[in-house]
């Protein structure tokens, strides 16, 4: 046997699969094992681990039977609870669809599940994936699989996508569907240790996936390594008639990237990311990512992107605005869970009031007095207006260069502890430098770069121009290899 | 600010959500603290710029008038907190 097989990247078990060295059923074992070890991280929601070894053991039957294999059969991953997945409980990490079944399941889903995943079951979000820590799910917080100083697991995962990132991270699934509205891959990965991308807005369906803010909303892939990313989201990406919102553009072979030469490609380091809200120990590792691209032949630009300090007050605007709008579908009528009233109001308002959690609740306030008569064009249009601008900002850096390098996020995992304390203003700080490109519609991937001088993983973001994933995948391919990022969490070292 | 109690009841009713008068405060101080934080945005000057709603390459799809997906009563009821013949039930509305 070679190394522990919940270590492999997925291009690894692909190998050995394909070798008959492993079997998808042993592979999937491995995972159902370790996720029973690592309950206390709590990064599933619902384990599905007959339904795995049964697609496990077909995909067996499959690969000997000389049957056309999918391009990820036999390959165990986790999807987020914020995916419909038909027949199993999809919950968006909420009391009020805490029972709901889907009689559909999502494009992505299906997609991946085409392509011979093997799905082991959903993992843990924020509540409607609201929140950068998994906080606020209703199923408890999820444990960062990297301890404390002191050898505690104290830190959050990041969110909202905090279960696929402390899954990947653990060794739980291989590879997992997280989603971004306005960083809830990119963080996560960043204070997991791992690697993560939310594609170009409209590269995949939003079909089948519980609405947050559809203007931002983008599927993407978390796993180990750049081009496990790669490998999951050429199989997620893609038209799809079931949202008017997807790009009817064909999806490249984002393997034809990773070519790992990345010799007169011009970086643009954007002089507003070097903010007071960023920590020194990230800026630390952010100047080692410069050093390493430059290392490798890449042209180091300096760029100024003026409305980048505005994003996140937009962001919080436009996404509780439309946040607002989405939520108004749970009313108690179709979605399984019902608190009663003497009147339809009454029942209304019990059941919603009873089955959101208080930053839900916070969000649907604001976007519904920003969308008020009397409010709208000063907050809303307002907000909308400044987005134009930010998007602007993109437009005009891509004229000059290929692609940004940037932090994920301002500092490393933070302590529940900490995040109790915090205002939601404060809370919220946390996705600034994910924002400006959500607002924009770019593509991002995050990677670990380096660990901080307290111990945790930092990640940075490749930005890239509109459906240009080609680019961020080989620029960030070149400095994955650069940086050699080798370090394990805790849970993992044992 | 004018995120008032008046206005906390009036959008608590609009988005059909009620509290008790201690978390109405507690929200209302909260979404307070979010109105001073986005005043930021009054310094940028957007006469000239129009919103940005969408950022989708596609223009709007149109599609034959067709049923594509059908039959589904069953599987959809499932999920129906509480139904009968077929049909979502909910409190009375009409005396």
């Amino acid at each position: 046997m070679v190394s522990k097989l919940t270590d492999l990247t997925i291009s690894e078990a692909l190998d050995l699969l394909n070798k008959k060295e492993i079997s998808s059923v042993e592979l999937t074992k491995a995972h159902l094992d370790e996720m029973e070890r690592a309950r206390f991280l709590n990064a599933y929601i619902t384990e599905t681990p007959e339904l795995a070894l049964k697609t496990a053991e077909e995909s067996d039957k499959k690969r000997a039977s000389g049957a056309t294999l999918g391009r990820l059969e036999g390959i165990p991953i986790a999807n987020k609870d914020l995916y419909c997945t038909k027949g199993v409980r999809t919950t968006a990490a909420s009391k009020i669809l805490s029972h709901f079944v889907p009689p559909y399941e999502s494009t992505v889903t299906q997609q991946l599940k085409d392509a011979g995943t093997v799905m082991l079951g959903k993992v843990n979000t924020d509540q409607f994936a609201m929140g950068g820590s998994t906080m606020t799910s209703y199923f408890g917080v999820t444990k960062n699989p990297w301890a404390d100083e002191t050898g505690a697991y104290n830190l959050v995962p990041g969110g909202s996508s905090g279960g696929s990132a402390a899954a990947v991270a653990a060794g739980l699934c291989m590879g997992a569907t997280g989603s971004d509205t306005g960083g809830s891959i990119r963080q996560p990965a960043s204070f997991c240790g791992i690697t993560g991308i939310k594609p170009t807005y409209g590269r995949c369906s939003r079909y089948g996936i519980v609405a947050f803010a559809s203007s931002l909303d983008q599927a993407g892939p978390m796993a180990r390594s750049v081009k496990d990313c790669a490998l999951l989201l050429r199989e997620m990406a893609g038209f799809d008639a079931k949202d008017s919102t997807v790009a009817d553009l064909p999806v490249p072979d984002y393997m034809q990237a990773l070519t790992g030469d990345i010799k007169g490609k011009k970086i643009g380091i954007p002089r507003e990311y070097r903010s007071k809200d960023l920590n020194p120990q990230v800026a630390t590792v952010w100047d080692k990512g410069i050093a390493y691209l430059k290392d490798a032949g890449a042209e180091i630009v300096e760029i100024s992107m003026p409305y980048t300090k505005y994003a996140l007050p937009v962001y919080y605007i436009v996404a509780c605005a439309e946040a607002s709008s989405n939520l108004s579908r749970y009313d108690g009528v179709r979605y399984t869970t019902r608190v009663d009233g003497k009147t339809l109001d009454e029942m209304y308002e019990n059941t919603r009031t009873d089955g959101f959690g208080s930053e839900v609740i916070r969000r649907i306030l604001l976007g519904t007095f920003v969308l008020s008569a009397g409010f709208y064009d000063a907050y809303y249009t307002r907000a909308q207006k400044v987005r134009r601008l930010i998007y602007n900002d993109f437009v005009e850096a891509f004229k000059s260069v290929d692609a940004i390098l940037a932090p994920a996020a301002p500092t490393t995992a933070l302590s529940y502890e900490a995040m109790k304390n915090m205002s939601p203003v404060d809370t919220y700080l946390g996705d600034v430098f994910t924002t400006p490109s959500s607002l924009a519609g770019v593509p991002s991937l995050a990677l670990p770069v380096g660990l901080a001088e307290n111990g945790l993983p930092v990640g940075l973001q490749v930005i890239g121009k509109h459906f240009d994933e080609n680019t961020v995948f080989q620029v960030a391919q070149a400095l994955e290899t650069a940086a050699a990022f080798d370090k394990k969490p805790h849970y993992v070292k044992g | 600010m004018s995120f008032n109690e008046k206005t906390i009841k009036n959008i608590a009713h609009l988005a059909r959500l009620r509290f008790p008068e201690d978390q109405e405060a507690k929200f209302m101080q909260d979404i307070n603290g979010i109105l001073d934080w986005v005043e930021e945005l009054k310094e940028v000057d957007v006469s000239q710029v129009e919103p940005l709603v969408s950022v989708s390459p596609r223009e709007s799809a149109i599609r034959e008038d067709v049923v594509t997906v059908g039959g589904l009563q069953a599987e959809l009821m499932a999920n129906a907190p509480e139904s009968a013949h077929g049909f979502y039930v909910v409190p009375k509305m009409v005396e």
